[in-house]
Formats: C-alpha cells, structure tokens, sequence
C-alpha cells in the first residue's frame, strides 16, 4: 500500500512549493484496496479522503494530506520550516552515511523532515497542529522531530491554543541515538507545561504507532482519538512473536484492541473526524470561557513564537495575529463558527498548499 | 546481600576484561556481567532503613522494577530501580530487568508519592528495556512509560538518576527524567540495543558490535554530548570490585542530592518551580538541528496566498 504513495526512483525531486503533494500523487489510475481488494479508482479514493470506499479500509495519508484534510480552508500557517536534521553521531549503518540516507529521503519524499507542524482553525477553532509523515523515515523521531514538536507545544502554552498531534511512527531515530531518546523526555515535558497551563492536547493515533512515540507525547494526551484498525503499540508485532514465542492473537494491537483494553478514548473514522474534533474544541472552549480568565493573561501576541532572530517570520507573526486571537484573546471565546460540513472529499486539485 | 558480593580478586570465569583498547561492545558486554552489582546490591550498601513498596494499585508488582524509601546520604529519599538477577532463576523472577507496564505504572504510582512528601528522588538504571510482550501491550506498555516521563518531568523534587548498567531505550528512560544522570564508565545508555539496531539497519543481528560503535553509546560519549552530567570511573570493572564501585556510585549520588539540596532548598516555596524549569531547560535543550534564515524577502511562497 505504501508504495501508491510513494514508489521508489518513480518521482521526480521536488522542491517545497505548493504543488508538492499533487506531484507526490502518482498516475497509477487504479489502486487495490489491501483489504478487500477492490479495485478503486484512485480519483476517487482521493475525493473520499483515502478512505475505501467500499469496506471503510483507511489508507495511511501524507502529512500534508491530513493537514488539508483538518484545516479549515486556507488556515493553515506552517511552524519551523527551515528546521533541518544534522548527524551529530557521523552515523553510518549497512547502507551508508546517515547524511546520504536524509538527502535520499528529502529527494523521495519532499519533505524535509518527519513532523509538520503549525497552526490552524478546525472549525474556527484555533489549534497548533504536529503531523507525522510516515514517508519520511518512518516518520522516526530525532532531533528536529522533537524540537518542532517542542516549540509547537510551547506556542500552544503561550496562546491557550488547544494542540492536536497526529501519529504514525515508527519511533526513535536509530540514526541519531541518544538524541532520539531524548526527545522523548522533551517532547513529553514540554506536554506537561502545556497541561499546567491547563490547555488542552488531543492526540490521533494513526496507522502505524509504534515504539518511541507511543511511549512518549503521542499517548499523554488528554483525549486520545485512534483511527479503525489502525496498529498502534510498543513493541513491534514480529518482535513479540520472535522474542515469546506465542501465537499473536486475532487483531493484537489494533485501535479496536486498544479500545477494549482502554487505551485510547475514541476510534473515529476519517469522515466523522473534523465534527469529533469540533465538538471537543468547543467543549473545551467553553470551559475555558466558563473560567474566565483575566485579560491579560493572553494578549494573543506569543503564539506563533516564530524566531525573534528572523525578521520575516516576525513579520508574519503580525500578519496572523488577528487570525490568532480567537481563543480566548479577550477572555471569552471567539464566536464558534457554525460546523463545517465535514470535509471528506478532495478538493479537485488534490491537496495543494 | 553485600556480603554475597565480597570483592574477589581472583580472576573472573568469564573473560570479562577485555584486553587493549576497550571498545563500545565491550561496554556493552562489561554493562551486561550478571555479576555487576544491580539496585538492591546498591541499596544493600548504600541505603539505611530501605521499606520496599510494592504494586501499582491496580493490576500487580513487578519485580522487574524495585521501589521504595531509604535514607540515602544523611536524607530520607525515595529510590526507584531497575532490577536484574544475578543467576538463571533470579532472572527469570526478576524478567532479566524487562519492565512491565504494571513496573512503570508502581514507578509512576512513588514518584507522586516523593513529590507529596517533597522527597528527593534517587533512581537506578539497569534495564535491557521494557518488556516485549502480548500483556504488557495489552495493558498499554507505552501509555505506562509516557505517564512516568510525564510525571518526572513534572516533579516538584530533586531527581538524581545513575546509569549503573545497562540503559535500554524508553524502558531505561522511563525513571531517567533526572536534574542530575550520573553513569558508570562500563554503563551504555541507547536508544535501542546495539542487536536491535543492527537488526533494522543492517538486516542482521550479527552486526551489532559496529552498531554499538556508531550509536554511540558510551559514558564518555554521552558526557560530550552534555547527557550525561558525570561519568563514575571505574578503574576495576564493577563485576570484579563491586563494593568499591557502589561507595563510588554512592559518594557521587550523595554528593549532587547536597549540591541540588544547596541549590533548591528544600524550604523555599519557589523550589518546585524552579526545579521544574530547570529540568525542563535541561532536556528541552537536548538536539541538533540546523535552522537557515529565509533568503528571500517577503512572505514565504505557501503563506503568501493568505
């Protein structure tokens, strides 16, 4: 299946403009559904969010694809852009240097590295916002993984704005150690400062979830919302097999399984996510106005926190102020837009940002 | 327990010491010696009054993971560990130091209780990582980890963590959220075993002596990279001298539990806070990254359009 997405040497490099998802999409005119094998039109898988269409099979989505699938239209203003991966290690493993490795990804998948993140409106909502790209790596966590994530966390504190993280990991980097490890006990501190500041952090647990992220920011979440069938755990399942010895049993690590043990709050399925989301940020919102905190707690200046050292994203940090400020900016809650019909179509261009 | 683990001069069974250089998979091998001393070996000598406190209040005790209260240099703290055997059927008791949720969830359970009490915390790592298993996913072995990284991060108390052996991924990680890491120089501290890596990134197990070397791993290392805030020499390796090696390990934990005293005492009602930020600084800090400035002037390209 992941090879619809992304077949290896079949695309041409691409720069990070705002055709890069539609060139990602391939011209392959038909694609089986692993589940039920149907054959679908891939048109038409597309306009109905990558969801079969015939046995509800939800295939795994780029980072920006979930974005475009979230966001209210034209809201989205991405966080840390020139983030870039280093090799503090000079990690070399049975292919090669890790450098040449990032350069191949970055090539393949037009990413430059495994989290996008930055805010948006769902709903009218304001919402930081912090996707996995599995295609990148596996969407592992290193360094710049976990320092994107950091600064969206610490945005979010600033501007009580609620943080929404979508996952599909692997886990770690092995590539960059201790440093991967690490970003384990970042990510999840700053999580718990954005607990004290009392604003909320939803999760999305999609397919698949494994190891360090699982183990980290992507479960501490206040509302953990899984997607159908999703594999989410810790160890991986052939790890398990290979180190017990025992038969795995029927839909081990599943959402479902998940679901029955209690470890996620919710499954949702893709077209009924956007109302989900809507109707806990409001829940949330009108608490938070129930509250009614002072003013001046939150003038609705900080929340981008874009690099003070950068003049051009300052720049931006005043354009979008005014965007910014509806939660909360005033100690009571923007009025909350009327929900949107829930988006589970493609735009018919595709998801260009 | 400690007279179990009189200093023996005489050589080893196992060719242990390695001889020239020691490389990063003899590290490994030196932290993995079932003879190197574990928690309750350290507790045995180092601790006064040690109460080990059981379960986690809701599904069991693992005995993987060893807590409880002692006075440790002069002061009552609460020590968490991980804990190995030292034979076959120790270690089987014991789950070879592997983690189950139930371990991190009674971790979790006396962190709370040090913060409560306003408790220094002293914690142990010696694990090769948490358990793999159908139990331990199905009562949810990550959510059980991210819970004690959450709650350590967000302690109102002195933490000092100490590498004693081996530091296996999330499952080591789990009670290493610390103001102070202290390490052993044999100790190896990684993101996954040097097998396991060598396993996803060579496709072959057998490799895992240049994975060790490429990950890493070692004390010396991880004390360049600003991880680790101090290494412990071992001049004989902590199987061959394992009571020297404890009143190293405890002389070093005594002496940053007075300094993180002197520096956030205990009777200041900030002291919470700024331990908080302090260690959220500390590890907020840890990455590397390269960040360019926009070469062109103006609103970036994807932006532009709002």
């Amino acid at each position: 299946m992941r090879s619809f997405f992304h077949r290896q040497g079949k695309f041409q490099p691409v720069s990070a403009d705002d055709e890069r998802a539609d060139q990602q999409i391939p011209d392959d005119l038909w694609v089986k559904c692993p589940d039920c094998k149907e054959l679908l039109y891939s048109k038409e898988l597309r306009r109905n969010a990558r969801v079969c269409p015939r046995c509800d099979h939800h295939f795994r989505l780029r980072a920006r694809e979930r974005v475009f699938l979230l966001a209210d239209d034209g809201s989205f203003i991405e966080w840390d852009t020139e983030l870039r991966p280093e090799d503090p290690l000079d990690f070399v493993d049975g292919g090669g240097p890790y450098t040449d490795k990032l350069r191949r990804t970055r090539t393949k998948s037009g990413e430059t590295e495994a989290l996008v993140t930055g805010r948006a409106t769902v709903g009218g909502h304001p919402v930081g916002l912090a996707v996995c790209d599995f295609d990148f790596l596996g969407a592992s966590m290193g360094s710049v993984f976990g320092e994107k994530l950091a600064r969206a966390a610490e945005r979010c504190t600033k501007g009580g704005m609620p943080l929404l993280t979508v996952s599909a990991s692997g886990g770690a980097r092995m590539h960059e150690g201790i440093f991967s490890l690490m970003q384990m006990a970042k990510t999840v501190a700053a999580l718990a400062r954005l607990g004290r500041a009392g604003v909320p952090h939803l999760a999305l647990l999609t397919d698949p979830c494994y190891g360090g992220v699982t183990a980290s920011y992507a479960t501490v979440a206040d509302v953990v919302l899984a997607e159908p069938k999703a594999l989410i755990g810790f160890a991986g399942p052939r790890v398990i097999e290979q180190i017990t010895k025992q038969k795995l049993p029927e839909g081990f690590q599943t959402a479902e399984f998940l679901l029955e043990h209690g470890m996620v709050d919710l499954i949702v399925t893709r077209p009924a996510l956007r109302a989900t989301l809507c109707s806990l940020l409001g829940h949330y919102a009108g608490a938070r106005a129930h509250r009614d905190l002072a003013p001046s707690d939150r003038d609705g200046a900080d929340d981008r926190g874009a690099p003070s050292s950068d003049p051009d994203l300052g720049h931006l940090v005043a354009a979008a102020a005014g965007v910014a400020a509806g939660y909360g900016a005033n100690g009571s809650v923007a009025e909350p837009l009327p929900v949107p019909t829930v988006a589970v179509g493609w735009a018919a261009d595709g998801p260009g940002r | 327990m400690s007279s179990s683990r009189a200093d023996v001069t005489t050589a080893s069974p196992t060719p242990s010491r390695p001889t020239g250089p020691i490389s990063a998979w003899d590290r490994v091998k030196l932290a993995r010696n079932p003879a190197r001393p574990h928690t309750l070996d350290y507790l045995a000598e180092l601790a006064r009054d040690f109460v080990e406190l059981h379960g986690d209040r809701s599904f069991g005790d693992d005995p993987a993971l060893v807590g409880g209260l002692a006075q440790v240099g002069g002061r009552t703290v609460l020590v968490l560990g991980h804990q190995k055997g030292t034979n076959t059927k120790e270690n089987i008791a014991r789950n070879f130091g592997m983690v189950r949720p139930e371990g991190y969830r009674k971790a979790e359970r006396l962190l709370r209780h040090a913060g409560k009490f306003g408790l220094p915390v002293v914690t142990f790592i010696d694990t090769p990582g948490a358990e793999p298993g159908i139990g331990s996913e199905e009562r949810g072995q990550g959510t059980a980890i991210a819970e004690s990284l959450l709650t350590m991060a967000d302690l109102g108390v002195p933490i000092v963590a100490a590498v004693v052996g081996e530091g296996g991924s999330g499952g080591a990680l789990a009670i290493g959220v610390a103001d102070r890491i202290l390490m052993l120089e044999n100790a190896v501290y990684a993101v996954a075993s040097p097998e396991a890596c060598a396993a996803i990134l060579w496709k072959d197990a057998t490799k895992a002596p240049e994975a060790a070397e490429t990950m890493r791993i070692t004390a010396a290392e991880l004390a360049r990279f600003g991880i680790v805030d101090e290494v412990i020499p071992e001049p004989v390796p902590a199987h061959e001298r394992p009571r020297e090696t404890i009143l190293a390990v405890g002389a070093a934990i005594t002496a940053h539990l007075d300094a993180l005293d002197a520096r956030y005492p205990p009777a200041d009602p900030a002291t919470p806070d700024r331990l908080r930020a302090d260690r959220y600084a500390k590890f907020r800090r840890i990455g590397t990254w390269r960040e360019s400035v926009r070469r062109e002037r103006g609103l970036p390209v994807e932006l532009a359009a709002i």
